[in-house]
């Protein structure tokens, strides 16, 4: 089949980047949404001309490097999945893409489809840990967890970062990607230790990256391609209440 | 005899080729070990700078691990973040011999299936260690609040893998990696608050730095800004992975690539074994021309699963239509007590010869059926999804079919490399004050790796063996004051830029993948699953051949002081293209089968591996000697005192 | 007192905030409209009650100041967190695709905000204003049914019941919302907030709707 694209070009973080028209031919069903993008990059390259660029590592889904926005979502069309996974059989013949990076005042464009996310990471270092060091540790089973608090926090670790829950949200707040984390930790008895001070430190970075605020639209739920659950912002504010005025 | 003792003339400077095995009993090796070594005074550790590239799990756990002691460590990945090194991938768990289930693990067993499963391969001493050590690592990731999978009563609950017949593997779902590899990047980014990790993202390691023989730093580029920049440091730690990607096709991250590895191998360091290739049984077949890379579905996944193609050859028939008495469930009649759990050697190499006896199912016939309709009738549904819904979602999301209501097609394609970097018991490889760990190194699984090895082996370098070896070393020598401005620094600098000069002024017609998909199609063809002397003379050949080509052809966009993909690709390659060939030179020198290194010419009459003891019962070091030059062999010497060398039996 | 002004200029603070103000106005309002159910009992009844009322003067000024003071707080921490949002969102995609993934009573909370904003303004200087030049003499019941400001006066009538559509779109999202930030959004309470939140988004202003449907249009009609 077909595919017209019109992609997002930047040469670089000062540049002022714009849209650019592209067309695919002989693209065939099995191949996944990058692998059409190699196709038309090869074919670039080979007419001297500069390839886009794109976040890509694992191409399973789990790595979190990947992320573009396919006609408006976070990681195109379907649900819970990343933009890697997505696969051509999703379009039809004659499709206009229009591709575009996260756009978020933190999450800086670097190049093309290529963006920043070191805020994420800022974001970690404030708080996203439970503070042990190596070596000194009980016996793993000396400390009982119920199965269903086990699952629950994997659940909300099942977090891979990709940051599609800040791309779609109109406040672009971070709130999502915090909550996996703070929750995770709620749940389990190593983190309980040091929850209050987590999350206060984690909503101050990321307040001070300058993530917006959540609006509870929902939009960062049904987008994440882990389909982490709102359920984890509520948590987020319940333990920020909690923290901050009891 | 633990300590073969090889003195080479190396460059100028006579070297030592020791394994460093501690003497004594097997099991109080370690143990002594970590008594004999010398120590760092805490105070001092500050003192001193360690590199470390890569962060992974090895790389992760042994920045954070090495900064809580004190050191200053400066990491480096060629990622935006260590949250998305490969490692994150690793989907069925972690080994440890905690004897949870009662079943009859110990230490001791899990050495032996390991030394076992790397069918004698392997030094034992290391994987003595290797087993000790595997019960603190699930002690010190259940610590940092790592969700493993429990019981209802709260306790942790565990699975069978391949090539054993107990229960120790520990899994989080099918995403033990990533679990395993947030709990190390969450005590990465605890050090980089505190300021004694320095984290450099989105920086390439391209050049290893020696001064007075000893590894004191390397070249990065800036992969945003192309900067070239020289790191001085008094010990690098490479964890630099696999280089499954020399095969293009693999389970491997795109960007996973050999080029640390590779380039202190060209300074000096031996590279070990490099033909050791795993290639996984349960991989989604390959569909198109067009395929980047493949993907894996955990080995996990044979535990319920049963593995069977039809009886009849070339039967085109759908699954559902063949009855029960015309499928060939070939792993459970040829190995009865291990069944569809052999290793993973095993099962691939079975796999292949079902479909080249044409047995293989689906359009390409190279494919086989892993079938759960068994498993799912006895438990339901449900309980499968619970279990394994999200390889499930995944194999639905690349096939477009449900493989609830029908069987999934599977074919083995390249996933680890047991290859690497050779290194002594204390992880140091043959250039003082270079350290090398996980996949990067060769040191622990032999010829074959068993499944939810390779994550217990990479926490294991770097949570509880390098942080007290590189001790060890810092104490033992004098190390020279130096910093970037010495001269060894400018050279390195002026001869990477001298060769990404070189790479664009090319200007050729052909693309990065163009070379690499050839390059891969020679390295499955002659250095894949089965291999003979005639395919690797040829891969000896063909492989100079594409790249000269590569070196003459290649078409390299933009510039250097850009964000620039390309340009990472073509160096990356012209490093497979170089060590393409060494794994077809290793391979041609094994003239033995053994893991996951099968020779044609030596099997068994039920077309088992068939390994010559005698003859080969060694790792194979080799050392460069310099562009188009034969590398040397160095070997060294294997020996077994506490498990007995027998032909490998999981019947 | 710095955990206090740390806590209220943290994002989650300024949505505490806003959702602790929403929720007592959503009491104000429920309060407001059994008030307002009076006008069906008679021009009698409903003179006699805001009559009662005034007999408190003093405690009424003071609720009235607690309620404007609950009332600014809800805006300005709902233009502080919109000024926040905008600043974090800096530019916007080529393709719109808001509906696919959230709701629409989500994504309009500024503008049916400011349309009850601007309702309220209105009713204030109208209404409001009106009644305190009663003194005791007078018909309230007159005021609101009158041909000036109140629901004599179609336009006003119209607007009234243009607004109350709008708040209840406002507090579709905004009731159910207060509570998610609240952290007791987690599925025990969530079938209980649903019911509730439909009371306040959908029956009280479908009650005050129907009042100025009744005296506005329906009972001249009959």
């Amino acid at each position: 089949m077909q595919i017209n694209l019109k992609v997002w070009r930047q040469e670089n973080r000062q540049a002022i980047g714009g849209y650019k028209n592209y067309s695919v031919s002989d693209v065939s069903e099995h191949m996944s949404f990058f692998e059409m993008l190699d196709k038309l990059n090869n074919e670039l390259v080979r007419k001297g001309e500069d390839p886009i660029a794109f976040d890509h590592d694992c191409r399973e889904g789990i790595c979190g490097s990947c992320g573009v926005t396919i006609n408006g979502r976070a990681h195109g069309p379907l649900r819970g999945v990343t933009s890697c996974q997505l696969h051509m059989r999703s379009f039809k013949d004659g499709d206009t893409l229009v591709v575009e990076p996260w756009r978020a005042a933190s999450f800086p464009v670097i190049k093309d489809l290529v963006v920043d996310r070191k805020s994420f990471d800022r974001i970690m270092e404030s708080g996203g840990y439970v503070s042990i060091n190596t070596g000194g540790t009980p016996d793993a089973n000396a400390i009982p967890i119920p199965k269903i608090d086990a699952d629950a926090a994997f659940d909300s670790a099942t977090c891979i970062g990709c940051g599609a829950c800040v791309a779609i949200c109109k406040n672009s707040a971070a709130m999502l990607f915090v909550g996996a984390k703070v929750t995770q930790f709620t749940k389990l008895p190593q983190g309980k230790v040091e929850r209050r001070e987590r999350v206060k430190n984690m909503v101050a970075q990321m307040d001070a990256e300058g993530f917006g605020s959540c609006t509870n639209t929902g939009a960062c739920e049904a987008e994440c391609p882990k389909e982490i659950s709102l359920t984890n912002i509520a948590t987020l504010n319940k333990e920020y209440l909690k923290a901050s005025l009891c | 005899m633990d300590c073969p003792v090889v003195w080479l003339y190396c460059g100028g400077y006579i070297m030592a080729f020791n394994s460093n095995i501690p003497e004594g009993p097997l099991k109080d090796k370690w143990t002594d070990h970590l008594f004999n070594m010398k120590l760092v005074n805490p105070s001092n550790k500050r003192k001193y700078k360690i590199i470390v590239v890569g962060t992974g799990l090895a790389g992760g756990s042994a920045a954070a691990t090495l900064a809580e002691l004190g050191y200053n460590v400066e990491a480096f990945s060629y990622h935006e973040s260590p949250r998305r090194a490969h490692s994150i991938a690793a989907q069925g768990g972690i080994n440890a011999a905690k004897n949870y289930p009662n079943d009859g693990d110990s230490i001791y067993r899990l050495f032996y299936d390991t030394i076992k499963g790397g069918d004698y391969r392997a030094r034992e001493a290391n994987v003595h260690r290797l087993a000790e050590i595997s019960n603190n690592i699930i002690d010190q990731c259940v610590a940092q609040g790592v969700p493993f999978a429990r019981e209802y009563g709260g306790l942790l609950d565990n699975r069978s893998f391949g090539g054993a017949q107990v229960s120790r593997t520990f899994y989080a779902r099918g995403q033990t990696g990533q679990q395993l590899l947030l709990g190390a990047y969450s005590a990465l980014t605890r050090q980089m608050k505190t300021g004694n990790v320095k984290f450099h993202p989105r920086h390439e390691m391209l050049d290893l730095v020696m001064v007075d023989d000893k590894a004191r730093g390397i070249i990065t580029r800036n992969l945003e800004t192309g900067e070239i920049k020289s790191h001085a440091a008094d010990a690098v730690i490479l964890a630099t992975g696999g280089y499954g990607n020399v095969f293009y096709l693999s389970t491997n991250a795109m960007a996973s690539n050999a080029t640390a590895a590779w380039r202190a191998h060209r300074k000096g360091a031996y590279f070990a074994n490099p033909c050791f290739t795993q290639i996984h049984p349960t991989c989604i077949p390959v569909s198109s021309e067009h395929q980047s890379k493949l993907t894996l579905m955990s080995e996990s996944l044979r535990n319920d699963g049963r593995v069977w193609v039809p009886k009849e050859k070339g039967d085109k028939r759908k699954a559902s239509e063949i009855p029960e008495n015309e499928r060939d469930y070939y792993l459970e009649r040829m190995y009865p007590s291990f069944g569809n759990l052999v290793p993973r050697d095993v099962a691939s190499r079975r796999a292949k010869n079902m479909c080249d006896a044409g047995h293989g199912v689906g359009e390409t016939g190279l494919a086989v059926y892993l079938d759960f309709s068994d498993v799912i009738s006895r438990n339901g549904q449900e309980w499968v999804a619970e279990k394994y819904g999200n390889l499930f979602d995944m194999y639905k999301q690349i096939t477009g079919e449900n493989p609830y209501e029908g069987p999934m097609m599977i074919y083995p394609a390249v996933h680890y490399t047991m290859g690497g970097l050779w290194v002594d018991y204390n992880l140091m490889s043959s250039i003082e004050g270079l350290h090398v760990l996980g996949e990067a190194n060769f040191s622990d699984h032999g010829a074959n790796r068993l499944g939810a090895s390779a994550l217990m082996q990479g926490l294991a370098d770097g949570y509880f063996v390098i942080p007290y070896t590189i001790g060890n070393y810092l104490a033992s020598n004098k190390l020279v004051d130096i910093d970037t401005n010495h001269p060894a620094f400018k050279d390195a600098e002026d001869k990477l830029k001298e060769s990404n000069d070189k790479l664009f002024a090319i200007k050729g017609s052909r693309t990065v993948d163009d070379f690499h998909k050839e390059l891969g199609k020679i390295m499955w063809e002659y250095v894949g699953m089965a291999r003979n002397k005639e395919g690797l003379e040829k891969a000896l050949v063909e492989i100079p051949k594409l790249r000269k080509e590569f070196w003459k052809d290649v078409k390299i966009p933009g510039s250097e002081t850009e964000l620039n993909p390309e340009l990472e690709k073509a160096g990356r390659l012209a490093d497979f293209l170089e060590l393409g060939e060494l794994m077809a030179r290793d391979a041609l020198n094994r003239e033995e089968s053994c893991g996951g290194h099968f020779r044609q010419e030596f099997q068994t009459e039920e077309n088992e591996a068939k390994r010559n003891d005698a003859d080969f019962t060694f790792a194979a070091a080799w050392e460069y000697k310099g562009e188009n030059q034969t590398p040397e062999l160095h070997k060294e010497d294997l020996n077994f005192e506490h498990v007995k060398l027998t032909t490998r039996s999981y019947k | 007192m710095n955990w206090l002004t740390t806590f209220m200029n943290s994002s989650i603070g300024k949505k505490f905030t806003m959702g602790t103000s929403g929720l007592l106005l959503c009491l104000f309002i429920a309060q407001h409209l059994v008030g307002n159910m009076m006008l069906f009992g008679g021009e009698a009844l409903f003179n006699s009650y805001v009559a009662t009322l005034s007999a408190f003067k003093p405690l009424v000024r003071i609720i009235e100041v607690i309620i404007s003071i609950i009332f600014l707080s809800h805006i300005i921490s709902g233009i502080r967190l919109t000024l926040d949002n905008k600043r974090a969102n800096s530019s916007s995609y080529n393709v719109n695709t808001g509906s696919e993934t959230s709701s629409f009573s989500s994504r309009t909370m500024a503008i049916t905000g400011s349309v009850v904003f601007i309702f309220v303004i209105m009713h204030l200087s109208t209404i409001w204003y009106r009644f305190q030049l009663v003194h005791g003499s007078g018909s309230y019941y007159d005021i609101i049914l009158g041909d000036a400001v109140g629901f004599g006066n179609p336009i006003y009538a119209a607007f009234y019941v243009v607004a109350m559509i709008l708040m209840g779109v406002h507090l579709k999202h905004g009731f159910q919302s207060a509570f998610q930030t609240f952290g007791v959004s987690d599925s025990r309470y969530k079938g209980l907030i649903e019911k509730m939140s439909m009371i306040f988004w959908l029956v009280i202003p479908a009650g005050f709707t129907w009042i100025a449907l009744w005296f506005g249009f329906i009972a001249e009609a009959i």
